[in-house]
C-alpha cells in the first residue's frame, strides 16, 4: 500500500464513517422536536415518550458525530497539508461559519438533552428547533467547501502556480461557486431521506411484531413522513444536479454516465460496465436521447464524452459509473415506496404488512445511496483534490508509514460502529409495548385526524 | 495592530477558553480515574453531572483554533500537521475515545461492570489527551521542528521539554477541574475536591518548575520570555499572586474565590506562553506575519468572528446559567446563596 493510497483510504474511511453521523445530526433533531411539538400541542403522551427516546438516540449519535468530525478537521491537515495550505485561505470562510453553527448545535443540544424539567417548556422546544436548524446550517457550510473543490472559484493563480499560493482571493465568490445550489440542496435532502428511511425501518420492524402499538405508529408517521417527502423531492433535485453538472463539471458527468464519445442525442445508459481501454460502456441498457434530455432538457443536445478531455484528467470511470447506478437505483426504489405511502395516507389507510416489510428491507437504502452519491462526487473529482488546479498526489503529506494510522483508525471505527449499534438496539428493545401504554393511548387523537 | 495580530489574539483567547473549559472536562476525567475513598461513587456521579451537558460545546473551541489556523495562517498549519503528525494522531484517538466512552457510559446498562469498563476508557483517554496536547504545545515552543516540518524527523517532539509540558498540562487541567468541582459539590464531597485541588496545585507547581528548568536548554525563546522580557516579572508576580490566592482560598474553604483565582492563574499561564512565543506561531520558521494568509481572507474572517461572537456568548451564558446554578461565574463566597 503506497502512502498516497493509505492517505486516501484513511481519509475516505473517516468521511464514510462520519457522514452517517453527520446526516443523522441534521435530521434526527427535527424528528425529535416534531414529536415534542406534537406532544405540547395535543398532550399525546406517546409523543412525549417518543421525543425522549429519540433524544437518547440523538445523544449517542451526535457524540460520535462530534468526535469523528474533529478527526476530519485535523486530518484535512494531517493527510493533505499541501491542499490545506493552498485552499485554507480560500475556503476558510465556510469552515469558520460552520464552526459557529457547530457551537450552536452543541450548546442547544446540551440544553435539550439535559434540560427536561430544568428549563421552561418554551425554551426546551426552542432549543430543539435551534439544534435542528444549526445541524442543517452546518451541513450547508461544509458542503459549500466541497463544492469549491469540485468547481474552484474566487482566486487567481500566478506564475508560481499552486506552490506560490493563490492571489486575488475573494472568499465570498469562493464560497458560492457556480452550481453550489444543486449540491447543497441534494446533500440536505439526502440527510432527511436517509435518516427518515433508517428510523422508519426500525419502527416498521417493531410494528410487524405488534401492529397496534401507538408508539411505533406515531414514530413511523413522523420519520417516514419526513423521509418520504425528502425521497420524493430527491429525484427533482437530482435532475437539477445533472443539468448543473453538465455545464460545471462535464468530465464528472461523462464518467458517471459512462459516456465516452461526444455526440448529439446521447443515450442514457442504465447499468453496464465502462471499459476505459475500449472506450465504451458494455452491457448497458441504452435509452435513446435519454442523456441529452436529462442533462440539457433537449433530445438533440450535444453531450461531451470523456474523449473530449485529456486522458490524465479522467477519474476511474468504472467506479464512478457503478456508484452512480447504485445511488440512482436505490433513490428510485425509495421514491416509489414514498409514493406508495403517500397514496395510502391520502386515502387515510394505515400501511399494511407488505409495505411495512418493504420499509424494513429499504431501511439502509438511504444511507447506502448517500454513501454512493458521496463516492460519485469524490471519485468523480479524481485525480484532483481541487479540480484542474491541485492533484491528489501533490496534496499528500510527506509523512510516511500512513498504513499504520489507517489500520489503527479502521479498528477504532469498527469498534465504535459495533458499540453504537448495540446501544441503539438496547434503546429500541426497551421501547414501550402497546399494553404498557394503556388502551387507546394517543390513538384517539390520531384517528380523528 | 495588523489583522494577523488580531487573529493571533483570537487564537490565543480561544486557547485560554479551551484550557479553562475543555481542559477542565479532561481534568474531570482525570479525577474520574483517580476517584477513591468512601465517596468514590458520589465523586464519579458529580463529575458525570458536571460535564454531561457542556463537554461538547467546550470542545468546539479546539475546532475553532484549527479552523483559524488553516484559514488565516496556512503555512504554519501545514508545518504543524507534518511535524507533529504522531502526537496529533494520538490526541485524536484520545478525543474520540473520551467523548464516545463518556456518552456510551451514560446510555449503556447501569450494571457496575459495564459502567466501570466505559469509565476506564473515558478516564484513561482523559489523561492521554492533555498529555499529548501539552507535548504539542511544548514542541511548538521549543523551536526544534525545522527538520520535522519537512517530514524528516517524525519523533522530534519526544524530548524532555515537550514531555514535561505534557505533564504540566495534565496537572493544570486536573487543578482547574478540582477547583470547579469543589464549588459544584456539597458537604463531604466538597471537602474531597478541595483537597484534590490543593494536591493538583502542588503538582502544577512542580511540573511548571521542571518545564521552566528544561526550557533553559530546549526552548530558549520560552526561557527568555520567562526571565528576560520587560513583562516577565509583572506576569510572574500576577500568576504567583493568583496561585497564592487560590491556595489560601482553598485552605480556608472559600471555594468560589479559589475557583476565580485558579481561572486567573490558568489564563495568565496560557497568555504568558503566547506572549513569550510572540510573534512566532511555530518557532523559528513561522511568525504571525510570515505565515499570514492574504488580507482579503483575514479581514472577512475577523468580521465573521465578530458576528459569530455576538450569537455565541449569550448562548454560552444561557448554557452555564441553566446547568451551573444561579451565579455560574460567582467570585464571592456568600454564606447563604440567595
Amino acid at each position: 500500500m503506497t502512502d498516497l493510497l493509505a492517505a486516501r483510504a484513511l481519509f475516505g474511511t473517516s468521511l464514510a464513517f462520519h457522514i452517517v453521523f453527520a446526516a443523522v445530526g441534521v435530521a434526527m433533531p427535527l424528528f425529535m422536536v416534531l414529536a415534542e411539538w406534537r406532544w405540547r400541542r395535543t398532550g399525546s403522551e406517546v409523543h412525549l415518550e417518543l421525543a425522549r427516546r429519540w433524544a437518547k438516540g440523538t445523544a449517542i449519535l451526535f457524540a460520535v458525530g462530534a468526535v469523528s468530525g474533529t478527526v476530519i478537521s485535523f486530518e484535512l491537515g494531517l493527510l493533505w497539508p499541501r491542499f490545506m495550505q493552498f485552499a485554507g485561505p480560500i475556503i476558510g470562510m465556510p469552515f469558520s461559519l460552520e464552526g459557529f453553527a457547530f457551537f450552536a448545535e452543541a450548546i442547544f443540544l446540551g440544553i435539550y438533552l439535559y434540560g427536561w424539567g430544568r428549563v421552561g417548556p418554551r425554551l426546551h422546544l426552542a432549543a430543539g428547533w435551534v439544534v435542528a436548524a444549526s445541524g442543517a446550517t452546518s451541513a450547508f457550510f461544509v458542503t459549500l467547501a466541497n463544492v469549491w473543490m469540485n468547481v474552484p472559484a474566487g482566486f487567481e493563480l500566478g506564475a508560481g502556480g499552486v506552490a506560490a499560493g493563490a492571489a486575488g482571493i475573494d472568499p465570498f465568490v469562493a464560497m458560492f461557486p457556480p452550481g453550489w445550489q444543486h449540491q447543497v440542496i441534494h446533500v440536505l435532502i439526502s440527510c432527511y431521506a436517509a435518516t427518515g428511511f433508517a428510523v422508519a425501518g426500525i419502527h416498521a420492524f417493531m410494528l410487524l411484531r405488534e401492529r397496534d402499538n401507538p408508539f411505533h405508529r406515531a414514530a413511523l408517521r413522523i420519520a417516514f413522513g419526513v423521509g418520504a417527502v425528502a425521497a420524493l423531492l430527491q429525484p427533482v433535485s437530482g435532475d437539477f444536479s445533472a443539468r448543473q453538472i453538465a455545464t460545471t463539471q462535464p468530465v464528472k458527468l461523462a464518467a458517471l454516465e459512462g459516456h465516452f464519445r461526444t455526440e448529439r442525442g446521447a443515450p442514457l445508459r442504465i447499468g453496464g460496465i465502462p471499459d476505459e481501454e475500449r472506450r465504451e460502456t458494455r452491457f448497458a441498457l441504452e435509452i435513446p436521447y435519454g442523456l441529452s434530455l436529462l442533462a440539457f432538457h433537449d433530445p438533440h443536445a450535444e453531450v461531451r464524452g470523456l474523449e473530449a478531455f485529456p486522458r490524465d484528467r479522467w477519474p476511474n470511470t468504472l467506479l464512478v459509473h457503478l456508484a452512480f447506478q447504485v445511488m440512482v437505483g436505490l433513490g428510485s426504489i425509495m421514491a416509489l415506496l414514498a409514493a406508495t405511502w403517500a397514496v395510502l395516507r391520502v386515502r387515510g389507510r394505515e400501511p399494511g404488512r407488505w409495505l411495512l416489510r418493504a420499509l424494513v428491507a429499504a431501511s439502509p437504502f438511504g444511507f447506502l445511496a448517500l454513501e454512493a452519491g458521496w463516492l460519485v462526487t469524490e471519485w468523480g473529482r479524481q485525480p484532483f483534490t481541487v479540480w484542474g488546479v491541485l492533484r491528489t498526489a501533490d496534496s499528500v503529506t510527506p509523512v510516511t508509514h500512513l498504513a499504520v494510522p489507517f489500520i489503527g483508525f479502521m479498528v477504532l471505527y469498527v469498534f465504535l460502529a459495533v458499540v453504537v449499534v448495540a446501544l441503539l438496539w438496547r434503546q429500541i428493545a426497551k421501547s414501550p409495548r402497546a399494553v404498557a401504554l394503556g388502551p387507546g393511548a394517543g390513538t384517539a387523537a390520531e384517528v380523528r385526524r | 495592530m495588523t489583522p494577523a495580530d488580531l487573529l493571533g489574539g483570537v487564537i490565543l483567547a480561544a486557547a485560554v477558553l479551551y484550557a479553562l473549559l475543555g481542559g477542565a472536562d479532561f481534568g474531570a476525567g482525570i479525577w474520574d480515574l483517580l476517584a477513591g475513598g468512601p465517596r468514590k461513587k458520589e465523586q464519579r456521579a458529580l463529575i458525570e453531572e458536571a460535564i454531561g451537558p457542556i463537554w461538547e460545546a467546550n470542545h468546539v473551541w479546539l475546532i475553532l483554533i484549527v479552523v483559524l489556523l488553516f484559514t488565516a495562517f496556512p503555512p504554519a498549519f501545514a508545518a504543524i500537521t507534518i511535524a507533529l503528525f504522531v502526537p496529533l494522531m494520538l490526541l485524536l484517538v484520545g478525543i474520540v475515545l473520551r467523548g464516545a466512552a463518556f456518552t456510551f457510559r451514560t446510555y449503556d446498562a447501569p450494571e457496575d461492570r459495564v459502567q466501570a469498563r466505559w469509565g476506564l476508557v473515558f478516564s484513561g483517554s482523559s489523561v492521554v489527551a492533555p498529555l499529548t496536547l501539552g507535548v504539542i504545545v511544548g514542541a511548538l515552543a521549543s523551536g526544534n521542528l525545522g527538520a520535522a516540518a519537512r517530514g524528516e524527523a517524525p519523533f522530534a517532539w519526544a524530548a524532555p521539554f515537550p514531555l514535561a509540558v505534557g505533564a504540566f498540562a495534565a496537572a493544570l487541567f486536573a487543578y482547574v477541574a478540582a477547583a470547579y468541582l469543589a464549588v459544584e459539590a456539597g458537604g463531604a464531597l466538597r471537602e474531597d475536591f478541595r483537597r484534590r485541588a490543593i494536591g493538583a496545585g502542588v503538582a502544577v507547581f512542580l511540573t511548571a518548575a521542571l518545564s521552566a528548568a528544561l526550557s533553559w536548554r530546549e526552548a530558549p525563546l520560552v526561557f527568555a520570555g520567562l526571565t528576560r522580557r520587560g513583562w516577565s516579572i509583572p506576569l510572574h508576580l500576577a500568576t504567583g499572586a493568583a496561585a497564592i490566592t487560590a491556595f489560601a482560598a482553598l485552605y480556608r474553604g472559600q471555594v468560589r474565590l479559589a475557583r476565580a483565582a485558579a481561572v486567573a492563574q490558568v489564563t495568565l499561564i496560557v497568555l504568558g506562553w503566547g506572549a513569550s512565543q510572540y510573534p512566532y506561531l511555530v518557532v523559528p520558521d513561522h511568525t504571525l506575519a510570515s505565515a499570514s494568509a492574504p488580507r482579503a481572507t483575514q479581514v472577512p474572517v475577523l468580521w465573521a468572528l465578530a458576528a459569530g461572537a455576538v450569537l455565541l456568548f449569550p448562548a454560552l451564558y444561557l448554557l452555564f446559567r441553566v446547568f451551573k446554578g444561579e451565579r455560574p461565574f460567582a467570585i464571592l463566597d456568600r454564606d447563604r446563596p440567595r
